[in-house]
């Protein structure tokens, strides 16, 4: 049987509890593929281990239960095949722009000489429109700098597969307008393997092939991965003209906003190993007659009759 | 905006400076005007032979003013390197022999607090079991390990060293330690993250990480230092700038007892500035 790039089977995360009380399981029965050279967006409210998820693909933490493969291997500890970028930058400050990008190329290219790692830190710099600050310290940039120094660190290691853990969360909304393009931009040269965590549904919907949609913790499940078939090269001024887009917008916030909190544990458990069930909320929404009924036009939140996973009472379908 | 400020602080520090030079010429004037040797005679006549012997009618010492103090400034400072034997040595021997002993038992120090305190930065265990004994050794007075150093080593100079060795150990010990288990675990996370082995993650991300921690711990042992050096000084004798105190006042000459103290505090001040310089080299704003 062959392997898809990377594999996490069954994983699960649990905290001992207090003394006599049972322990907390943050997520347990997480199975899910990624392919290689596609960009992934991993959605649920907070505390559903999302950040645990990513943690463990780092090898800076350990899943409880379950396994982790990519290529084959089992990962285990921290790895430069595997580059992240940490919502709160983590550049070190005592270094420059330049420095810290350097920091990286030299750990990962150790036979390379200074001026070819100045060379090839310089160009990723470039990219992410740093050039002129290339010198400046950390505490010296903007929040949106620091996050493409951050950026540019990781996609200038080149990792076979980059960790985003919310890397726009502190960011204002123009700024991260940018910086996605940017990503988006730097994506698409290297098609890297992306996992991307996020809050916001529409920067989702701009760069993932595919979304998984994570349960209320805790005892979270990821319970779909909603397939995004938006052409390529998305512009976030273009997308919101597609017709694809709101069906596939409404579904997302629709699943935000009350299944995320209703869908049971026990009914997302198949027996033994369960991956997320694929949604194409356009191909849903086309299909699926006899569910749609709601005044939202072109609403996809409708449910195919062949899958018993999801179950929807008259009251979410008002809130769809 | 820019401008202004810089203006401010410009006339801010003339303003400290005026005050700090006037400050200085009212303290002086008490000191002179209150340590007047008296009108010989009570009236301008002659002493008698009685009050010449008691040096003038003041039957009790006085603390010589600052311009004696001065005058033996320019002196000593003249010509600080002349030795004339063991009693009679300029200000830059006494003070370099000084000088000497902190640097050598402070850089000892250094070798043994800033690696150990990294172990115990690093690793929980040994900061559980060895706390006990930096708890007990700590608070110990320099000076009490004088009598069994004198013993144990029996050589008065290594002695010294050894004190100032015991006494600036702590601070350094501490504060790398602290220094370096405070380290922000995200940085450590881009070591990991980026495969540094253990020896690389502890020169690159935590020694600079931990820097200006370990520099405050070093700037507070060498004033330590600097201080417990007068004291071992004028237990050991024989050189020193501690020994040139004590052995001034049992010549009964305040004046160079001042200056000397004076020179202390200038020394300890430029330990101090010079320790500052290098903290500011490896600051860094988060």
């Amino acid at each position: 049987m062959s392997h898809a790039f990377v594999e996490v089977q069954q994983a699960a995360k649990r905290f001992p509890g207090a003394r006599g009380s049972d322990d907390l399981t943050v997520f347990e029965n997480v199975s899910f593929k990624l392919e290689k050279g596609e960009f992934v967006c991993i959605i649920g409210h907070s505390g559903c281990g999302k950040s645990t998820i990513m943690n463990a693909l780092a090898g800076l933490d350990r899943f409880s239960d379950g396994a982790m493969i990519m290529e084959g291997k089992e990962i285990d500890g921290p790895g430069l095949e595997r580059g992240v970028v940490f919502q709160n930058y983590s550049l070190l400050p005592w270094l420059s722009a330049l420095d810290n990008v350097r920091f990286g190329v030299r750990a990962r290219w150790k036979a390379w000489d200074e001026a070819k790692v100045t060379e090839h830190s310089l160009k990723y710099l470039e990219m992410v429109g740093l050039k002129d600050v290339v010198e400046r310290k950390p505490a010296q940039l903007s929040g949106g700098m620091r996050q493409r120094v951050s950026i540019a660190r990781a996609f200038a290691t080149k990792p076979k597969l980059l960790l985003l853990d919310e890397p726009f969360g502190a960011l204002d909304a123009l700024t991260r307008g940018v910086i996605q393009d940017e990503l988006i931009k730097i994506w698409s040269q290297d098609q890297q393997t992306v996992f991307m965590i996020t809050h916001d549904v529409d920067e989702a919907i701009l760069l993932a092939d595919r979304i998984f949609l994570m349960t209320n913790g805790p005892e979270a499940r990821i319970a779909e991965a909603v397939e995004i078939d938006l052409p390529r090269p998305r512009q976030r001024a273009e997308i919101i003209k597609h017709p694809h887009f709101y069906p596939i917008r409404n579904y997302l916030v629709d699943f935000l906003v009350t299944r995320s909190a209703i869908m049971t544990s026990s009914e997302l458990d198949g027996n033994g190993l369960r991956y997320p069930r694929a949604v194409n909320p356009i191909a849903l929404a086309a299909a699926g007659d006899d569910a749609v009924d709601t005044p939202t036009a072109g609403d996809p939140a409708a449910i195919d009759t062949d899958q018993k996973l999801v179950r929807f009472t008259p009251k979410e379908t008002h809130h769809g | 905006m820019d401008r202004t400020t810089t203006e401010w602080n410009f006339s801010l520090n003339v303003r400290a400076g005026l005050l700090a030079v006037v400050l200085l010429v009212i303290g002086l004037g008490l000191w002179e005007g209150l340590n007047q040797v008296p009108i010989l005679g009570g009236g301008g006549g002659e002493l008698s032979e009685y009050e010449q012997l008691m040096a003038g009618a003041d039957q009790t010492a006085k603390v010589p003013p600052p311009s004696e103090v001065l005058v033996r400034a320019w002196e000593e400072l003249s010509n600080p390197f002349y030795d004339a034997g063991p009693n009679d040595k300029g200000i830059g021997i006494q003070l370099g022999y000084s000088l000497y002993r902190v640097l050598t038992g402070y850089l000892l120090a250094a070798a043994i607090a800033i690696p150990l305190g990294f172990l115990i930065g690093m690793s929980p265990l040994m900061y559980k079991a060895l706390n006990p004994f930096i708890q007990v050794l700590r608070p110990i007075s320099p000076l009490a390990w004088m009598p069994l150093a004198l013993f144990i080593i029996q050589d008065s100079e290594a002695s010294a060293i050894f004190v100032i060795f015991i006494c600036s150990i702590w601070p350094m010990l501490l504060n790398t330690a602290f220094g370096v288990a405070g380290v922000r675990e995200d940085w450590v996370n881009v070591a990991r993250t980026h495969e540094l082995s253990p020896l690389a993650t502890a020169f690159k991300v935590i020694l600079p990480a931990a820097a200006p921690t370990i520099l405050t711990g070093m700037r507070i042992s060498i004033g330590i230092a600097w201080l417990v050096i007068v004291a071992a000084e004028m237990l050991v004798g024989g050189t020193g700038i501690g020994y040139y105190v004590w052995n001034e006042w049992n010549n009964l000459d305040l004046t160079s007892v001042i200056f000397s103290i004076l020179m202390i505090g200038v020394v300890g001040m430029l330990l101090d500035l010079a320790l500052g310089a290098v903290a500011k080299l490896v600051a860094y704003q988060e």
